[in-house]
């Protein structure tokens, strides 16, 4: 095990010199493009993945026309299909933290002040995020690693596919959580020291919060005027467009 | 020295407590389950961590889920709510509170199709809330029927929530959707029922339309109904009758449905690669969001198990002398009560492998458990503090409208929902008479349960020396 207790003693080393980097370069231009890029990094391989669903979808599809129109089912569908969804959501985990995507249980969380929800959120990303996550990337590394040694196949087709691959989809995840995790850290820091978030890339926002915030940044009357002229879409297509709010 | 048992109630008790501080859950969970279970199998706790993780990746019952969130997310932008709404209402014209009934529909059918609480409540917030106010309806009522009946669709199937707790208990998708059906139906057959009755009987809450809006000719009260109603019912209807006739898989329907919910966006001419990149992007987001919980659950619960958490609870409850009835109450209050604070993916990822070890002693059917689960959790969207339905519509309601009026409006359909469970309690048939039809006793074949031991136990297995790479 001191290979693992290398690499664990090394990432707590790693978070504990980004912290002290944050506290020390907090309000530097180049900090605040870092953590965008991390970002961009976390949402670049989230997205990726998340074209993951199309595949998926294809791939049940063509199964199921190949079985009940040519009675020629595929051995390779099921690993295939469970490998793309397992790729999609272990690989869009850290997409997800950067937009602050991951359930909470905030019913008090909300009402804190910014300050002290970071106080919270960076004592507890000491305490229970990067724990798991070194678990995640260490412990997953060496489940990875005996697979690929193995050349394991799957066994449940008579020509199972590799699986080594898809066995690498942990620590790469865990890899990619680290990584946001010492953004949100740093992020935590500041928020600390302002008194309010800092901004973070946004893309796509959930349909209930992006006609929230139109309502608010645009009168609800705006809103409701477009809404009962153009339906739905009318006011789904005016809330896009807007990549750097906070 | 603690006992392990009394280490894992200490888990169980730390953990809620933990929870309230508003740290996402999923990483909180695996933190809890990494440390409680080091001290209880040490570094082998890692290799709990990894298998469980990996479990929930190959997990054939979850890999439906990205597939139906992905057909919401399409349905939610392909422009259709409107057309719906439309028809809906021309086509309730005559009967008493006709906005409201044709709010309430238009909400449970788009909910049913889409199911995404938010997206349905804020649209018809936008949609349907200004013409019922301008048309003088109670503030109460207008928004009551919104937020109620925007969230039937968590519980109607194809529903996202049964798939998960078919995940979670080991309990067939299949079995639980054609358990749910009826009972769906029923509750929005009372939430009708319910605005119907004030619309005969308290006129001046809902007031009746002009005589210029009632009275639309039966040709465009059908060629609306065929534009806007029929298709998105047509894809629902088949989504969900292969799944219950074993035609297909439910994942392979909700592929299906994926492919039909893309045919209705081009035939509504609203199709556009951005909005389908859009719900690409959102669909990865909220399945890691669901799953991620899952990986943390696995390992929290499996420690939980291990430490012998679960039979101290088991004892306690068994200590209490409750009958099955007794048991059903108390079980219901607590996930009553839970649904104040958290949401439904918390609990029933979480808080249900606590409930169903249980089930068994007092012989209650986990199919029958889910469904009164589902009614149950509907309140978890209505209920203060956090009535998230409640909030969403806020959001999007004009200033006149306060957030009182929208949890006074919500307050008759927590007592409809009780109503109803009691129903169901009362005359279980409602229940079980579709999967019996369907069925027959036998049943489908059963699901896989995540959060079950590993096979072969705990024990660490050695690995001899590997040979060496070529």
């Amino acid at each position: 095990m001191s290979g693992a207790s290398l690499a664990v003693v090394g990432l707590a080393g790693l978070v504990v010199a980004v912290i002290i980097a944050g506290i020390a370069f907090a309000d530097r231009p180049a900090t605040r493009a870092w953590l965008f890029g991390v970002d961009r990094l976390s949402a670049f391989v989230g997205r990726a993945a998340a074209w993951c669903i199309v595949l998926l979808t294809a791939v049940i599809m063509y199964d199921v026309t190949m079985r009940y129109a040519f009675r020629a089912p595929t051995d390779w569908a099921f690993d295939v299909s469970y490998m793309l969804y397992g790729a999609l959501f272990m690989l869009s985990g850290a997409y997800a933290l950067s937009r602050n995507g991951h359930v909470r249980g905030d019913f008090m969380y909300r009402n804190f002040s910014p300050r002290l929800q970071g106080q919270f959120d960076l004592t507890l990303y000491i305490l229970f995020f990067f724990p798991g996550i070194f678990a995640l990337v260490v412990q997953g590394w060496f489940f990875f690693e005996l697979s690929f040694m193995q050349n394991e196949r799957s066994s449940l087709g008579p020509n199972g596919p590799i699986v080594w691959p898809f066995k690498a989809v942990i620590p790469l995840a865990g890899g990619l959580l680290l990584l946001q995790g010492l953004a949100e850290i740093v992020r935590c820091v500041q928020c600390i020291r302002h008194n309010a978030w800092p901004t973070r890339l946004v893309d796509v926002e959930e349909l209930d919060v992006a006609l929230i915030a139109a309502a608010q940044t645009e009168g609800l009357d705006a809103l409701t005027a477009r809404v009962a002229r153009g339906g739905a879409q009318a006011a789904i297509v005016t809330t896009q467009g807007s990549p750097h709010t906070p | 020295m603690l006992s392990d048992a009394t280490i894992g109630i200490l888990q169980l008790v730390l953990f809620i407590f933990f929870i309230m501080l508003g740290f996402p859950i999923a990483f909180t969970l695996m933190a809890m389950g990494l440390f409680f279970g080091y001290f209880a199998m040490e570094h082998r706790v890692f290799d709990l961590l990894i298998q469980r993780a990996y479990a929930v990746m190959s997990n054939d019952v979850l890999i439906s889920v990205p597939l139906f969130v992905f057909m919401g997310y399409i349905i939610e932008r392909s422009n259709i709510l409107d057309r719906l709404f439309r028809s809906l209402q021309l086509a309730s014209g005559f009967l008493p509170a006709s906005l409201a009934v044709a709010t309430m529909l238009t909400c449970a059918l788009f909910g049913i199709a889409s199911g995404i609480v938010g997206a349905v409540v804020t649209l018809m917030g936008l949609l349907a809330l200004p013409p019922m106010l301008r048309a003088g309806y109670d503030p109460k009522l207008a928004c009551g029927c919104i937020a109620a009946g925007g969230t039937l669709g968590i519980l109607i199937p194809p529903s996202v929530m049964l798939i998960l707790y078919g995940a979670t208990t080991g309990t067939s998708v299949v079995q639980l959707y054609a358990a749910a059906f009826i009972p769906g139906f029923v509750l929005t057959a009372a939430y009708l029922m319910y605005l119907i009755g004030v619309g005969i009987l308290q006129p001046h809450r809902a007031p009746k339309l002009p005589a210029a809006e009632r009275n639309v000719p039966m040709g465009v009260i059908l060629r609306e109904l065929l534009i806007g109603f029929v298709p998105l019912t047509v894809l629902t209807v088949t989504v969900l009758a292969v799944i219950l006739l074993g035609i297909m898989t439910p994942t392979e329907s909700a592929a299906a449905g994926v492919v039909g919910a893309l045919l209705l966006a081009l035939l509504y001419r609203s199709f556009s690669w951005a909005s389908l990149r859009e719900s690409v992007y959102l669909t990865a987001r909220t399945t890691a969001m669901v799953c991620w919980l899952f990986v943390g659950s696995a390992l929290f619960s499996s420690v939980f198990g291990y430490l012998g958490g679960q039979k101290v609870i088991e004892d306690l409850v068994m200590s209490l002398g409750l009958g099955s009835t007794g048991f059903l109450i108390l079980s219901q209050i607590i996930i009553f009560i839970l649904g104040w604070p958290l949401e439904w993916t918390e609990i029933i990822v979480i808080f249900v492998p606590i409930f169903l070890p249980l089930l068994d002693n007092f012989g209650i059917d986990p199919i029958f458990f889910g469904v009164l689960i589902g009614l149950n959790l509907q309140t978890s969207f209505l209920s203060p503090p956090v009535a998230m339905a409640a909030f969403y519509l806020k959001g999007v309601a004009p200033p006149s409208v306060r957030l009182e009026d929208i949890f006074a409006g919500c307050m008759p359909y927590i007592y409809i929902v009780v109503v109803t469970m009691v129903l169901i309690y009362v005359f279980p048939g409602i229940v079980t008479w579709l999967p019996e039809y369907l069925y027959g006793n036998s049943g489908a074949p059963a699901g896989i349960m995540v959060d079950s031991p590993p096979v072969g136990g705990f024990i660490e297995e050695t690995i001899g020396e590997l040979p060496p790479l070529r």
